[in-house]
């Protein structure tokens, strides 16, 4: 295999796996939220605020592997 | 081949410097916004007309969110975070316009928000605390700490880049793959979606540099 076929594929398995973690995380953070909401309405502008920062450092994990793709694909040093 | 996201067309050559496309949108969203903010703030009075309530609700609303989150007064924070929140938003949604990029999807607009956010942190850091006092805050809770608290000084501007730059490139990639895939009206979802995203996006890079200097200033206990 040349390294650009195995460009490609880690590229692939770089984004599915990487996205794994932060799809279940994100899952439960919103879930928890939610929970919270309906325990105390009174708080919604407090935790949903918490809530945005939080799933985005969450999703921070899921760019990186986007990022690690995106150089894998179009700016990857060992392919020329 | 697909042209590579990670670089920008070049438009002309200003001497030595090449002049990319996002550098030219971010000048003419900066022009928009310096026009429209000397208009809006050429007559105030105290009796406001129908642009002045706008723009008060704007700057109001911006000042109470600062205030939430740092609980001191907001008043020297609000240039700087009000600014980087209008440009974000303004950045953000031009992606929407036909013919024009969002700057925020090539990776040096968002490398320089955060270093400008990374600076101001020590900025207002060593203002409210003294040079002394800023840098034995890296030495807190313990010594032991100290290389941890660096690198997180890095790694977090890192990520506030990595963040913004990666959901509106994605975003304008995954409509781009539509149209090409699938044809004229069927991305108009993805295109509704992409700007909540931009909005959402804009919110979270002004809320974490809000965070960030508010941990900084030592009004709450960094996270």
């Amino acid at each position: 295999m040349d390294v650009k076929l195995i460009s490609i594929l880690a590229a692939a398995l770089a984004i599915s796996v990487g996205s794994i973690g932060p799809a279940l995380a994100e899952g439960r953070s919103v879930a928890a939220a939610m929970d919270a909401i309906a325990r105390q309405p009174e708080a919604a502008g407090t935790i949903s605020r918490t809530l945005f920062v939080g799933l985005a450092m969450i999703e921070t994990m899921a760019i990186y592997c986007l990022v690690i793709a995106l150089l894998l694909l179009f700016a990857n040093p060992y392919a020329r | 081949m697909v042209p590579s996201p990670l670089a920008s067309a070049i438009l002309f050559h200003l001497g030595p410097l090449a002049i990319t496309r996002p550098v030219a949108t971010t000048w003419g969203i900066m022009a928009v916004l310096t026009v429209t903010s000397w208009l809006v703030t050429r007559q105030l009075s105290l009796h406001p007309n129908r642009r002045q309530t706008v723009l008060e609700v704007v700057v109001t609303s911006i000042m109470v969110q600062i205030e939430e989150v740092i609980r001191k007064n907001p008043r020297p924070f609000l240039p700087l975070l009000g600014t980087l929140f209008i440009f974000l938003v303004s950045a953000n949604l031009s992606g929407v316009l036909p013919g024009v990029e969002a700057p925020t999807g090539k990776i040096e607009t968002p490398a320089a928000l955060a270093l400008i956010v990374f600076g101001a942190v020590h900025y207002f850091g060593v203002r409210a605390r003294g040079p002394l006092g800023y840098l034995a805050s890296f030495a807190k809770p313990k010594l032991i700490m100290l290389p941890l608290n660096i690198v997180s000084e890095v790694t977090r501007t890192f990520s506030l880049m990595v963040r913004l730059f990666g959901n509106v490139m994605s975003g304008e990639f995954v409509i781009g793959l539509v149209v090409a895939l699938a044809g004229l009206f069927v991305p108009i979802p993805l295109m509704a979606l992409e700007i909540l995203i931009g909005l959402v996006q804009a919110y979270i890079f002004t809320v974490l540099a809000t965070v960030f200097i508010g941990a900084a200033v030592d009004t709450i206990v960094p996270g």
